[in-house]
């Protein structure tokens, strides 16, 4: 057996790689889940069930609700692009942190990875679109589920997918910022104390108005807030100016998630 | 030291969690108040407006929904401490052959671990409880009973997902677990609707899965509505899987543990 | 420090010409390491282990592709390209690691303990194939406790005692500036030893007494085997050997277990 001859010129390995390389990650999780494609696959019927749940079962109990613009909607149509924002808010979640603790506690993937000319920013923004790309496909597939149950209602529902992308680039930046932080599993209980609150009272499952006065400004603060409204505005058709501001709010929380998980990746790799 | 074996096993899983139970305790009980106050009460004060209120007969969507979510909370804690973790115990942390170095059985080690789940679940479904009396959900005295039923109802989830987690290599049928299993029955076993919304098809499906069967009974305990009959049949059928289970759980893990 | 994921703490570092705090990823563009513990990617088969790693040096597919058979090949896990890293035995995973850290064909390989935990024949095998890598001009920086391998495979050496360069150069060098050409090592009854000591002390340059042995340092093993006959000086066993790295790096570094 032979030792490796050198085979491909120096040229590619002296010049420092082009930009781009947090493709290279996307690529690895790609080659990972190819090999698991019925996890992903299996995360597409999750908006059926959740969408049917409401439209058979619950939608039926209340009957028709008052939409932003006072006119009466059959609730699933109410409910539907609610549920959609909150998908892209839990997928964007799972995957920066339960998916990027595990790599980078248990199969140690980035310590490998930092051995090459990929740097610390580069894994944070691999796995961000890696999230983002696995919220494009579940936030497509649970629109078209919302067209074939007659739950749109205007053409605008077009934009649904691009807000979606959105909210999942807020929530990725801001989860892999946070995870940086986990100590254990256990801290993971945390997340779930924020994700749930947010999911029940984002003016999810009924207006703003049905609250006091202080817990309505609570709400507004919350990110998943302006992604609802985003996602509802669109989807019934009421778009004007004022979605620019939601739409920025989830803009900037994504930067800054951005910035501060590759600052902390940073400092606990050199650590 | 604990006499019996088990309990030795089941040491270790206390002593682990001693050290981390602050976050999960807040969760056992800020989970029940958020799920009170959105659907109970949130979701509720538009249902008890509704016209088609007529369906849930003279409860109002607090008082129906509340003891189904006791249920249902013992079903989702008990998948989730009967797959990763055990999957933890076998592969990552191998604690199970760490016991097994020792003077344990493998039948010790299961049931230790399943005691400690149940504890688990216990503490989950009782905090439940706490949490439906501060919102006056708990109309009647049989309520209290809500406690072992729906802990009967978490076993019925965990023995048989634990026997099915010692037979799997990698993780990664445990997201589908929840996907495919946990989500729907959560969302289809009458917890939020009655089943008589459902298509007849889907119903003969809830009917058979033991979550519709801790919704039933503990929804007829808080209300005051239990007879002898649905009682037996209920019960019945929670301990006939839990039963299957944990025999399954016998061959997986012996399977599984002993080479 | 080197492979540039740790700050320097102090003092000056160049690595490969360049700056390892502003060169960070041209530096490493040029580097193999293989860490202590294996760090393969476990969601990947054998063949994607090392194609995913070279597109990270972004090497184009073509030639990557045949680099990669020519690397299964010096790894000899030809036949296990497609299956998954877990399975594999601790000495493959380690072939796998190293033929890993070669993809981009180094100038400069760190190496941590690299046959730590393996098999005799799995560490032959391993010393074997950096050594044809030594041959074909690859620098190897090595870390090792085992001083077989360091004179099998080094050059230059340092010895490092809690964290300070102690003493370097070639084997050879070492051996003869911190020890003598040759060691015979006697075993007395416990007890007699120290007794022992005194009566030998003249037939070496130097005498070693360790609780259960003497160690003779000496020029001329055979000639102190044959004075002890000569003092009729009965030892439980003698051994007379050349001295090894070994001993100069106990010499160095003292017998004080080190945590």
């Amino acid at each position: 057996m032979s030792a490796p001859a050198p085979g491909i010129g120096l040229r590619w390995r002296v010049v420092p790689p082009a930009p781009g390389r947090a493709r290279r990650l996307v690529d690895r999780n790609a080659r990972a889940a190819a090999h698991y494609w019925w996890v992903p696959l299996s995360g597409l019927a999750e908006p059926v069930f959740y969408l049917l749940s409401i439209g058979i079962g619950i939608g039926k109990l209340v009957g028709g609700i008052e939409g932003p613009d006072h006119h009466v909607y059959r609730y699933a149509v109410y409910v539907a692009p609610a549920l959609l924002a909150a998908s892209a808010m839990n997928g964007a979640i799972y995957e920066c942190t339960f998916n990027v603790y595990f790599k980078l506690e248990y199969a140690h993937v980035y310590d490998a990875v930092l051995a090459t000319p990929l740097r610390a920013v580069d894994v944070a923004r691999g796995e961000i679109i890696t999230a983002l790309l696995r919220g494009a496909t579940y936030s497509t597939v649970f629109v078209v589920m919302m067209a074939a149950l007659g739950d749109v209602t205007s053409g605008w529902a077009a934009l649904a997918m691009p807000a979606a992308l959105l909210i999942g680039f807020a929530f990725a930046a801001a989860a892999m910022a946070a995870t940086t932080y986990m100590r254990g599993w256990t801290d993971f209980d945390l997340v779930n104390l924020v994700m749930l609150p947010m999911f029940l009272f984002s003016t999810t499952f009924y207006p703003l108005a049905t609250y006091p006065r202080w817990l309505q400004i609570v709400v507004e603060c919350t990110p998943l807030y302006h992604g609802v409204v985003l996602e509802r505005s669109i989807a019934l058709g009421l778009v004007g100016p004022a979605l620019i501001g939601h739409a920025a709010y989830l803009l900037v929380m994504g930067l800054a998630g951005v910035a501060l998980a590759g600052r902390r990746i940073r400092v606990l790799l050199l650590s | 030291m604990a006499r019996v074996p088990a309990l030795r096993a089941t040491a270790y899983f206390v002593r682990t969690y001693a050290r981390t139970w602050r976050a999960s305790i807040m969760t056992t009980f800020v989970n029940p108040t958020l799920y009170l106050l959105a659907m109970g009460v949130g979701l509720g004060s538009f249902i008890d407006k509704s016209a088609n209120h007529a369906v849930l007969g003279h409860l109002s969507y607090l008082q129906f929904v509340a003891p189904a979510l006791a249920a249902s909370a013992a079903a989702t804690t008990a998948a989730s401490e009967s797959m990763f973790p055990v999957m933890g115990a076998i592969k990552w942390q191998k604690t199970y052959y760490a016991m097994l170095a020792t003077p344990l059985r493998v039948g010790d080690v299961l049931a230790g671990h399943l005691i400690w789940i149940a504890a688990r679940i216990a503490t989950a479904v009782g905090s439940y409880l706490i949490v439906m009396a501060a919102f006056g959900a708990t109309a009647s005295f049989e309520s209290i009973a809500i406690l072992p039923v729906g802990l009967l109802t978490g076993t019925a989830f965990a023995a048989p997902l634990a026997a099915f987690a010692a037979t799997q290599d990698t993780d990664g049928s445990f997201s589908l677990m929840f996907r495919l299993g946990v989500v729907p029955l959560f969302l289809f076993s009458g917890v939020f609707f009655p089943l008589s919304q459902l298509p007849v098809g889907l119903r003969v499906i809830a009917y058979v899965t033991p979550l519709w069967h801790g919704v039933d009974l503990c929804r007829r305990l808080a209300t005051g509505t239990v007879t002898a009959p649905g009682l037996a049949g209920h019960l019945a059928y929670l301990v006939g899987v839990t039963a299957a289970g944990l025999l399954a759980a016998r061959i997986t893990y012996r399977r599984r543990l002993l080479v | 420090m080197i492979s540039c994921v740790s700050p320097r703490t102090s003092g000056e570092l160049t690595v490969l010409g360049l700056d390892p705090d502003r060169d960070g990823p041209r530096i490493r563009a040029r580097l193999g390491v293989v860490p202590q513990e294996d760090n393969l990617d476990p969601e990947l088969t054998v063949r994607e282990n090392l194609y995913v790693y070279g597109r990270y040096f972004d090497i184009p597919k073509m030639a990557l592709r045949e680099r990669i058979e020519q690397l299964l090949g010096f790894a000899q896990l030809t036949e296990r390209g497609g299956d998954r890293v877990e399975p594999l035995s601790g000495g493959m995973k380690r072939r796998l690691t190293i033929a890993r850290s070669l993809v981009n064909e180094p100038d400069l390989l760190l190496l941590d303990e690299p046959t730590t935990g393996l098999d005799p024949q799995a560490r032959h095998a391993l010393w074997d194939r950096l050594y044809r890598l030594k041959a074909q001009g690859v620098t190897l920086v090595l870390t090792t406790h085992y001083m077989d391998e360091a004179e099998q495979l080094c050059d230059r050496l340092v010895v490092m005692d809690r964290g300070r360069i102690v003493a370097g150069g070639s084997p050879r060098q070492l051996i003869e500036r911190h020890s003598t050409r040759e060691v015979v090592e006697l075993r007395f009854t416990p007890g007699e030893t120290e007794r022992m000591a005194e009566k030998v002390s003249d037939l070496a340059d130097r005498v070693e007494i360790l609780p259960d042995r003497l160690l003779l340092y000496t020029a001329d093993g055979d000639a102190v085997v044959e004075a002890l006959g000569r003092r009729r000086l009965e030892p439980l066993s003698v051994l007379a050997r050349r001295s090894t790295l070994e001993d100069v790096f106990l010499q160095l570094t003292g017998r004080q277990l080190v945590d």
